[in-house]
């Protein structure tokens, strides 16, 4: 297989509102993916980040422009795209009446893995939820539930990682919990593909980022290629590097402002 | 298949492990029973049949009414899936699009009989007889389970397209109310023309009156095609509108 684990072209989605409106909301969204590395795309709300999600774990149709997963086409291929895929969605989906580990081994029997209690058993090691194995989910702290949710998405080790805004809604200290686990991911070779507002979350995890707004990607790059596009902020004693945020206001204020005229 | 059992075996838990949703399915029904038997089954007995008593004579519609209220649960589990983002977890999942959603359908069938079987159980105490044989205890269970599979379909649609939980429900209040206007509680020849002519053309009269020919081994007339026809028809209508909201939604 080739170096690249996702590939999207010219993606477009429009969705139809109420009484014959409708929003474009991606209007030809380019990006690429390489195996192994931690990718952000970066967006406000309602930029289409869960609606690119959406398309590439096969739970929507694009209406224009293609996408690749694994070597796979989400439209033609959903099946084999679906083999090698796992989504952990904006809201954990948990069932909350099942425990920690039935929810892990119930994953397991869908996803044909043998040894459904001795993965679940491991898993839920992994994510400190040992304790807490035999408790309804549904009795979780937001942090757990979503532990719980990532442990879910690793049952049979699928190659490509959808994670969307894994840590909205958390405290901090369970966002640097989630943070961890997945550095821990991509260090074991799976690529992941993280939506997310937090420009610092980006900044913490990603190898490479992308700027989704107005439907487009307007950037895209490394984090030094992102902090490259701006001059060095105001030399006054020290020389101040621009953050990732102030790339991403200075982008967007910029293309809403050119689009205004 | 397998994957649509183990989905199954999921919302069977949901059901062990909160009986209070059999329990509330099964309250409604049984206190109308005990309402109709005891307050109105002194005055209503005059025009029954002679020798029928009224328990016997209104289990069927009792049983229609806890299957209405039975799938209402239908909904509010599927409505749940779907909000919780469970479909999409198992959608994108290598299994079988529909698996999820047939795990709804017999996970329905399943609690409605128990909660029927709990409901004639509450009848046989209170005096219903039946001199039926197992031939037609079969053919009983057969249509029970056709109208739970009908009204599944129905409830199947609401639980996809819902906004709220509330929202959800609110569709299975007409159809608890149905039999009200049927032959389930009294013979539809005391009612005014315009109600009589309402009542004895709606499904519940037939399938009523059918469930109750076979319970009371009286002669079966062609009411049972006319059961049969509605129940396969409305089905058939609700099935494909269910599929198609589920294929663009889920
Ligand atoms: N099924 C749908 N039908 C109609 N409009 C939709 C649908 N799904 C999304 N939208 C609209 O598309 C736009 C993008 O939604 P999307 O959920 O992809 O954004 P997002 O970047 O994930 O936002 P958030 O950060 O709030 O999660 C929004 O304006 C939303 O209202
Ligand atoms: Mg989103």
């Amino acid at each position: 297989m080739t170096d690249t684990a996702i590939e999207v072209t010219g993606l477009r989605k429009t969705f139809a509102g109420p009484k014959g409106a409708s929003t474009e909301v991606l209007r030809g969204v380019d990006f690429t993916v390489r195996r192994g590395e931690i990718f952000a795309l970066l967006g406000s709300n309602g930029a289409g980040k869960t609606t690119i999600i959406n398309i590439l774990s096969t739970l929507l149709a694009a209406d224009g422009g293609s996408a690749t997963v694994a070597g796979f086409d989400v439209a033609r291929q959903a099946a084999q795209v679906r083999e090698n895929i796992s989504l952990t969605g904006q809201f954990a989906a948990v069932d909350g009446i099942l425990t920690g580990r039935e929810n892990i081994v119930l994953v397991a029997k869908l996803r044909d893995v043998p040894e459904p209690t001795k993965v679940a058993d491991a898993l839920l090691a992994r994510f400190g939820l040992t304790e807490a194995a035999n408790k309804r989910a549904g009795a979780y702290s937001g942090g757990m539930t979503r532990r719980l949710d990532i442990a879910m998405s690793l049952v049979g080790t699928p190659p490509v990682i959808f994670l969307d805004e894994p840590t909205t809604g958390l405290d901090p200290e369970a966002r640097l919990e989630v943070w961890k686990t997945v550095k821990g991911l991509a260090d074991s070779g799976v690529t992941i593909l993280l939506t997310t507002q937090y420009l610092d979350e980006a900044e913490q995890l990603a190898d490479r980022v992308a700027i989704l707004h107005g439907g487009t990607i307007i950037v895209n790059g490394t984090l030094e290629e992102l902090k490259a596009l701006l001059p060095p902020a105001k030399v006054e004693y020290i020389e101040k590097q621009p953050t990732l945020e102030d790339v991403f206001l200075a982008l967007v204020g910029e293309k809403e402002a050119s689009s205004d005229e | 298949m397998s994957k649509t059992i183990t989905l199954f075996g999921r919302l069977m838990k949901h059901i062990t492990r909160s009986p209070d949703t059999i329990i509330t399915v099964c309250i409604t029904p049984i206190g109308i029973m005990l309402m109709f038997v005891y307050v109105m089954g002194g005055a209503v007995k005059t025009s029954l049949p002679a020798g029928m008593n009224y328990v016997s004579y209104l289990l069927p519609g009792i049983l229609l009414i806890t299957i209405a209220s039975g799938t209402a649960y239908t909904t509010v589990r599927l409505f749940s899936d779907v909000a919780t983002g469970l479909f999409s977890r198992f959608n994108s999942m290598p299994i079988k699009r529909s698996a999820m959603l047939w795990s709804h359908v017999m996970t329905s069938v399943v609690s409605n009989l128990i909660s029927v079987v709990i409901v004639i159980l509450v009848a046989l105490t209170m005096g219903f007889r039946s001199s039926a044989g197992p031939l037609a205890w079969l053919a009983v269970a057969g249509l029970v389970m056709l109208f739970t599979l009908t009204l599944t379909w129905i409830a199947v649609i609401p639980g996809l397209v819902a906004k709220t939980v509330d929202g959800a429900g609110v569709y299975a209040y007409p159809l608890i109310f149905l039999p009200f206007i049927s032959s389930a509680f009294v013979p539809t020849a005391t009612m005014p023309a315009a109600v009589r002519a309402f009542a004895e053309n709606q499904p519940v009269t037939s399938i009523v009156n059918t469930i109750r020919a076979l319970l009371m081994r009286a002669t079966i007339g062609s009411e049972i095609w006319v059961a049969l026809a509605w129940c396969i028809g409305i089905m058939a209508v609700a099935y494909v509108f269910a599929m198609r909201i589920y294929r663009r939604r889920v």
